[in-house]
C-alpha cells in the first residue's frame, strides 16, 4: 500500500524561508520562481508525484500556511 | 494520481488551527516565534480549552502576540510577565495561565520576576524562548549569548572578562522548589517540533494538578539578529547553541 499526499500552500502568508524545503523526506517541494505580492518566492510543489503527505513540512512551518493532504492507493 | 483527486476534504491530514487567526506574522522569515505559536494553539485546540486561557504578551518581538492567537491576552511591563500572572490565576485559578517571554525580557530585565514567581510555586506556565540575542531591538547582545557569538553590541564576539557569561537560566529555575516542570525544547525540525508540542501539552496539563511552576524553554533562532538564513540558523543553532544548552528534561516531578 503506497501513501500519495499532495499540499496546498497559503502563497500569500508564505516568506519564502525555506525551512519546509530543508525538512522535506521526498524532496518533493521547493521555492518558485514566482513571487507574492510582497516579494517572497513561495513554496510549491516542484515534484508532485514525490509527496507522501507526511505533513513534515506543515509541521515545521512557522506560518502555518501549509495544508496537507493524504490518500492510501 | 491526479492532485485535484487527492485535496479532497476526507483527506485532509493537517491544517493550520482556527485558534491561530489569519494575520500575516510580522515575524521575519523562519522566525521560530511563529513554530511556538503554532504549537500552543494546537495544544489549547487539543485540550479544548480556548476559552479557559489567557496568555501574558512580553516585551519584545513577540510582544503582538495577541494578535495572533485567538484566546484572552495581557500585556505586562517588560519582564514582568510572571508577576501579572501571578495575579492572574490567583484570581481565576480555574484558568490556563501561560507567560510567553523572550530571553531579553524572562533572562535579564525580568530576572527577579521569574525566580520568585518559580520559587513561590505559582501554577502557571511559563514559555522561554531562548534565541541568544535581543531580536526586536537590533540583535544586541542578551545575557544568554554565547561566548563569541557577534552581536550589534558585541562586535568582535562576546568576551567573559568584559561581558561575564552566557547565563543559563532554565538550570537556575530547575533548582527551585516551586517549580514541577522544567524542561529545555527546539523547533527546529518535524521530531523537536513534535516534543516540543509534548513538553507545551504537559505543562498546561500541570497548571491545573496545582502541582506548581511549569517552565518550558525552547531554544530557537533569530535570523536577523544572527544574520544568517533560516536554514542555516538553523545548523548555527544546532552546532552551536545545543552544545551549551543541551536539550531535554530538566525537572519533571
Amino acid at each position: 500500500m503506497a501513501l500519495k499526499g499532495a499540499i496546498v500552500v497559503d502563497t500569500e502568508r508564505c516568506k519564502g524561508c525555506g525551512v519546509c524545503v530543508a525538512n522535506c523526506p521526498t524532496n518533493t517541494i521547493a521555492l518558485a520562481h514566482e513571487v507574492n505580492s510582497r516579494g517572497y518566492n513561495f513554496v510549491h510543489m516542484a515534484n508532485p508525484d514525490n509527496c507522501t503527505g507526511c505533513t513534515n513540512c506543515a509541521t515545521v512551518c512557522p506560518d502555518a500556511v501549509i495544508t496537507v493532504y493524504r490518500v492510501k492507493i | 494520481m491526479d492532485i485535484n483527486e487527492i485535496i479532497k476534504p476526507e483527506n485532509l491530514v493537517y491544517k493550520k488551527t482556527p485558534i491561530l487567526k489569519d494575520n500575516i506574522l510580522h515575524y521575519c522569515p523562519g522566525c521560530s516565534h511563529g513554530v511556538v505559536h503554532k504549537i500552543i494553539a494546537e495544544v489549547i485546540e487539543e485540550m479544548n480549552i480556548q476559552e479557559k486561557t489567557i496568555g501574558v504578551s512580553p516585551v519584545g518581538c513577540s510582544v503582538f502576540a495577541y494578535n495572533y492567537l485567538d484566546i484572552d491576552w495581557q500585556q505586562a511591563a517588560h519582564g514582568r510577565a510572571p508577576a501579572l500572572a501571578t495575579a492572574i490565576k490567583r484570581l481565576m485559578p480555574e484558568k490556563y495561565v501561560f507567560t510567553y517571554q523572550g530571553d531579553g525580557d524572562l533572562a535579564s530585565i525580568g530576572t527577579a520576576e521569574i525566580m520568585h514567581a518559580c520559587n513561590r510555586g505559582e501554577n502557571i506556565v511559563v514559555i522561554f524562548i531562548n534565541n541568544a540575542i535581543y531580536g526586536m531591538t537590533g540583535g544586541q547582545m542578551a545575557p544568554t549569548t554565547l561566548l563569541g557569538q557577534v552581536t550589534a553590541t558585541t562586535p568582535y564576539g562576546r568576551k567573559a572578562e568584559l561581558n561575564g557569561y552566557p547565563l543559563k537560566i532554565t538550570e537556575l529555575i530547575a533548582q527551585l522548589e516551586g517549580t514541577c516542570y522544567v524542561t529545555r525544547q527546539s523547533v527546529q525540525n518535524p521530531a523537536s517540533v513534535r516534543k516540543a508540542k509534548k513538553a507545551i501539552r504537559k505543562a498546561f496539563e500541570n497548571s491545573q494538578m496545582h502541582k506548581g511552576t511549569s517552565f518550558v524553554e525552547i531554544v530557537g533562532t533569530c535570523n536577523s539578529g544572527w544574520k544568517i538564513p533560516p536554514v542555516q540558523a538553523n545548523k548555527w543553532m544546532e552546532e552551536n547553541m545545543f552544545p551549551f544548552y543541551p536539550l531535554g528534561d530538566m525537572k519533571d516531578r
